[in-house]
């Protein structure tokens, strides 16, 4: 810092200003790359996308008959309500498979992967679960068919998970 | 100590969808938390859930680090003979719990 103000000192009025905004831009790109250090592990939307294939494969996954019943502002992120219900006879013929949730910016994207069958007579889970950040959570529901339906619901969260600290 | 608390209709009726509860007391620790001194807190997790009604599975669930401490989940089955519903939780570090609960189906 000394260094810099001899800098400064030395410059007309002009380039100081330059310096100081180079200074500052350099500053805020160092912030920028330390931030990003420190969580590697963060679920991006690529991730989820990437978990997502893993689970449906090269089948489509069309939009609707799966809803998400999720609080749309949550103050804190350690428990969350959720609810998954999708729309289905049940029956031998025409049930659901499997549910599976994925979110895009926890440490990593799933959440729950729940397996029922024609026995469940509904088609629905609940659970409660932690949100690092304000995100979009995708519900995918796979059928007897073989056909995959999702839905998303957009969360706000003021509060993280996985930041807190430990006393 | 771990306890598990599940909830089954003690009574149905024959086809009638019921709805289980289960809830577990579990840390819940994802592996991406830091102790006081800046050490890594390895993961405990409960990794998965199942559930079978006399002997035959009827539900089972993969859980990850992003369910909350203490796993609750529900979901519903359709009553159809009486007997024993057994639920089975296991997870990181030969975790392992079972519980089950009677059903009189009318």
């Amino acid at each position: 810092m000394r260094k810099n103000k001899k800098v400064e000192i030395m410059m007309d009025h002009d380039s100081r200003e330059a310096t100081r905004r180079d200074m500052l831009l350099a500053g805020l790109a160092g912030l920028g790359a330390a931030l990003i250090k420190v969580e590697p592990a963060a679920a991006t939307p690529e991730s989820m996308r990437r978990a997502i294939r893993q689970v449906v494969g090269e089948a489509s996954v069309r939009k609707g008959k799966v809803t998400i019943d999720v609080p749309p502002l949550v103050e804190n992120g350690n428990t969350v309500a959720l609810a998954i219900e999708v729309e289905s006879p049940m029956t031998q013929q025409d049930h659901v498979k499997a549910i599976h949730v994925f979110n895009e910016k926890n440490p990593q994207p799933n959440i729950i992967s729940a397996r029922l069958g024609p026995r469940a007579g509904r088609g629905r889970i609940t659970t409660r679960f932690r949100l690092a950040d304000t995100q979009t959570i995708v519900a995918i529901a796979e059928l007897s068919d073989g056909s995959f339906w999702s839905a998303s619901a957009d969360v706000i969260v003021t509060l993280a998970a996985c930041l807190e600290d430990l006393s | 100590m771990t306890r598990a608390l599940i909830n089954v209709p003690p009574k149905a009726k024959r086809g009638q969808t019921i709805e289980i509860k289960t809830l577990i007391s579990h840390i819940m620790e994802t592996g991406y938390r830091h102790d006081n001194m800046g050490k890594p807190i390895p993961r405990d997790i409960i990794t998965q859930l199942t559930c079978s009604y006399n002997g035959e599975e009827i539900f089972r669930a993969d859980l990850y680090p992003a369910i909350a401490a203490n796993p609750f989940v529900t979901f519903y089955t359709v009553a159809t003979e009486s007997g024993t519903i057994a639920f089975e939780w296991t997870g990181d570090n030969g975790f392992h719990e079972t519980a089950s609960a009677k059903i009189t189906v009318e």
